[in-house]
């Protein structure tokens, strides 16, 4: 299975906050392309599913000072220090993983039994439980996507970077006689739902992809944005996460660290 | 009608008023199961667990029995490896209190994960490096362990000793006790350590994360050193309950003295240790991450996380009965002994407690609320569940077996039945 | 678990925890196997000699 040719790759984000509307169309996007199930009541969100939740901050001012952003969160793919996320290494059966090969930190539904450790581990609640067996209004199985399973009551399961698309992107350039995959090849479903164009993909290590460009990671200082509007969330724990931030206002970047504690609230 | 069963030289109430009693906490123990059974068909959406509290009463109260149960490895290392002889006089009733604490400790992991069915796959798929593998392994053997220390109790029995098999078989397995006792304080030296680490390692947490030795965070050495110190004190506490229940004097004070007089000690070293733990992550490792001692104990719902928790945890459940227990005349005052176990129990519980539950409920990132939690009516009745079981499995045991070597001197019976 | 796991790589952390894991479990298997193989014996030999127990 290991198609790896030698250039470890680091898929990553770069997520403008100025340009998000907060319209929720990644959301929508991800839960189609993901099988990911909805319930009647949808209003606790920490009993739902979202691999891509939007959040809405505010500077907490009164109007007219007053001032809100969106920020979008997926699985932030942390590396932490060499592959050692904040979740990989707690699953006790090896039911997560991280690869080196391509930074993605994987989910295999099939081999968690439910624990919940993982999710104790993230500081971002991206990893979410099946409190329920998914149940499809009438006709809508009809419209689950064949290349992602459907998850089963009592287990974890997290943002893949739609690592399906990955493989049908390999498999297609593999069938071609390409070893290489052109940045436009490999996309998340959010990615390409994002009307506004706030959301970019691509591989971090890779000079010409545009997310390498723009989010500058440095890696001697384990991937710490060089753009002085870039940030990743809570990255002071060193997580190191592959989804960067860009907003040109500094009370939404103070927001993602940990490093100046203010009264934002969601 | 069950007279032949009852050890010799020792007085049992009567068969009608032991049904009454085992009816009642059997009616408990049904309410639990059905809980229990309502949880496996339906699923966890029966609890109020969330996305945010993935761990919850649960896992704690699985951290806190098996602190409690702890009891059993720190008086069989004492009794069977330093020498302590006069525990022998308590080993049994440890043991019996160790076997309850970690048979519930499992039976509520089976019901706490999402899968039950794929419950063995933390032992087929074994991630070596995570600290639930080490408990579920170092767990289950130590449960083997005990229950290989419960076995010759069994067979001590009137009636199962008269078959010369199990006579020779107790006999044997009591010879070679101090084999299992050490590989049993193995073990234990590490499940309690990897609870510890569980919520140690965790440095996307900085309430839970501590910095540490090699792979192991400090949590792990002060979670075995609080099982060492709060276990015992939680044999003493079950004994003297045990002592109100029956109405008779089951140990001698000699004996009782002598293990209060150690937890004392390992309390007192404990909270030393917890004392400097607390400081150096309120002044090094938390504002390292970026984060103010008081960012996790305010602006929390109803004050539920205040700083009164650290007090009560530190000073009220831990420092006041370390003193208690250290100095002789407060100690050997019962009522005062009794107090500072239960302070002492109940110090271990609301560590595990804050460790589990409000590692979880303080938010990281800053635009997030704190979580908060309430069991449902099945976590709480599936808790209980092993209570009332454990209360069961102790009035059997009491009725039937030889627990308290020193019941028939201390309570001479005329006629000697 | 065990080696033949497609994932499996063998590392420090394998060697300490399988070793103390194995440690324990043998010392618990060869001690029950002892008492029980002594039991049967102590047995067989009470009942050929009559009566025969707790001679240590």
């Amino acid at each position: 299975m290991d198609q790896h040719n030698g250039s470890n790759k680091k898929f990553g984000m770069v997520i403008d906050l100025d340009k998000c509307t907060g319209c929720g169309a990644c959301m929508v996007a991800c839960m189609a392309e993901n099988n990911v199930p909805v319930r009647e009541d949808e209003t606790n969100k920490m009993l739902s599913l979202h691999w891509m939740r939007v959040y809405r901050l505010t500077n907490g001012k009164p109007f007219p000072q007053s001032e809100e952003c969106f920020l979008p969160r997926p699985c932030q793919h942390c590396e932490g220090h060499h592959g050692h996320s904040p979740c990989v290494s707690v699953c006790p059966a090896t039911a997560t993983d991280y690869d080196m090969h391509t930074g993605i930190v994987s989910q295999i539904p099939t081999r968690c039994f439910g624990c919940r450790y993982c999710m104790a581990a993230c500081p971002y609640h991206v990893r979410q439980f099946n409190w329920w067996d998914p149940v499809w209004p009438d006709g809508m199985e009809r419209m689950l996507n064949p290349n992602v399973s459907v998850r089963m009551r009592g287990i974890v399961e997290k943002c893949s970077f739609c690592y399906h698309r990955y493989q049908i992107a390999k498999d297609k350039a593999y069938a071609e006689g390409r070893r290489e995959l052109q940045e436009g090849e490999y996309q998340t479903a959010c990615t390409q739902a994002c009307p506004a164009g706030a959301i970019l993909f691509g591989d971090l290590n890779n000079p010409k992809h545009a997310v390498a460009r723009i989010a500058q990671p440095d890696p001697a200082r384990e991937g710490k944005s060089r753009n002085p509007n870039a940030f990743r969330l809570l990255e002071r724990l060193g997580t190191n996460p592959k989804i960067y931030y860009l907003s040109t206002r500094e009370w939404v970047r103070k927001a993602g660290d940990t490093e100046v504690r203010k009264p934002e609230k969601a | 009608m069950d007279s032949a069963l009852i050890p010799n030289g020792v007085k049992r109430c009567s068969i009608g008023q032991f049904a009454v009693w085992i009816a009642i906490n059997g009616a408990i123990l049904l309410w639990g199961v059905w809980a229990l059974l309502l949880i496996y068909f339906k699923g966890l959406n029966q609890t109020n667990m969330t996305n945010a509290y993935g761990f919850a009463l649960w896992i704690w109260a699985d951290l806190a029995v098996i602190a409690l149960g702890g009891g059993a490895f720190f008086t069989g290392l004492l009794r069977y490896i330093i020498g302590k002889d006069e525990l022998k006089h308590i080993i049994n009733y440890a043991v019996l209190i160790g076997f309850v604490c970690y048979s519930s400790a499992l039976l509520i992991l089976a019901i706490d994960v999402g899968q039950p069915l794929r419950a063995w796959f933390i032992f087929w798929h074994a991630n070596v490096h995570s600290m639930l593998t080490e408990v579920a392994f170092c767990l289950t053997c130590y449960f083997g362990v005990l229950t290989i220390e419960y076995i010759p109790l069994i067979l001590e029995n009137r009636q199962l000793n008269r078959v010369p098999f199990f006579h020779h078989l107790a006999h044997n397995m009591h010879h070679i006790m101090a084999l299992f006792a050490a590989t049993g304080a193995f073990l234990s030296f590490f499940h309690q350590g990897s609870l510890g680490g569980v919520t140690g390692v965790l440095y996307g947490r900085p309430f839970g994360f501590r910095t540490g030795l090699l792979v192991w965070p400090w949590t792990f050495f002060l979670y075995t050193w609080s099982a060492a110190a709060c276990g015992p004190c939680f044999t003493i506490f079950i004994t003297r309950i045990t002592e109100m229940a029956t109405g008779k004097k089951l140990v001698k004070d000699n004996v009782i003295d002598l293990l209060a007089k150690i937890a004392g000690w390992m309390l007192a070293t404990y909270m030393v240790a917890k004392i400097i733990d607390t400081w150096y992550w309120a002044a090094v490792t938390a504002p390292s991450m970026g984060f103010t001692l008081m960012d996790f104990y305010s602006n929390n719902p109803g004050s539920a996380y205040g700083i009164w928790i650290l007090i009560a945890e530190i000073l009220v459940c831990g420092v006041l009965p370390a003193v208690l227990l250290l100095m002789p005349s407060l100690r050997r005052n019962p009522s005062v002994l009794f107090a500072a176990v239960t302070l002492a129990v109940l110090g271990a519980c609301l560590n595990r407690w804050v460790m589990v539950l409000q590692m979880q409920a303080a938010p990281v990132l800053s635009f997030e609320p704190w979580f908060t939690y309430f069991p449902s009516w099945q976590e709480v009745a599936t808790t209980i569940l092993p209570v009332a079981y454990g209360v069961i499995l102790i009035s059997l045991s009491y009725r039937y077996l030889p627990i308290f070597p020193q019941e028939p001197e201390l309570n001479p019976i005329e006629g000697g039945k | 678990m065990f080696p033949f796991s497609f994932e499996w790589v063998w590392d420090m952390g394998h060697i300490v925890f399988h070793g103390g894991l194995w440690y324990a479990l043998s010392i618990l298997g060869m001690g029950m196997t002892y008492c029980i193989i002594k039991a049967v014996y102590d047995t067989v030999k009470s009942k050929d000699g009559g009566h025969g127990s707790g001679h240590h």
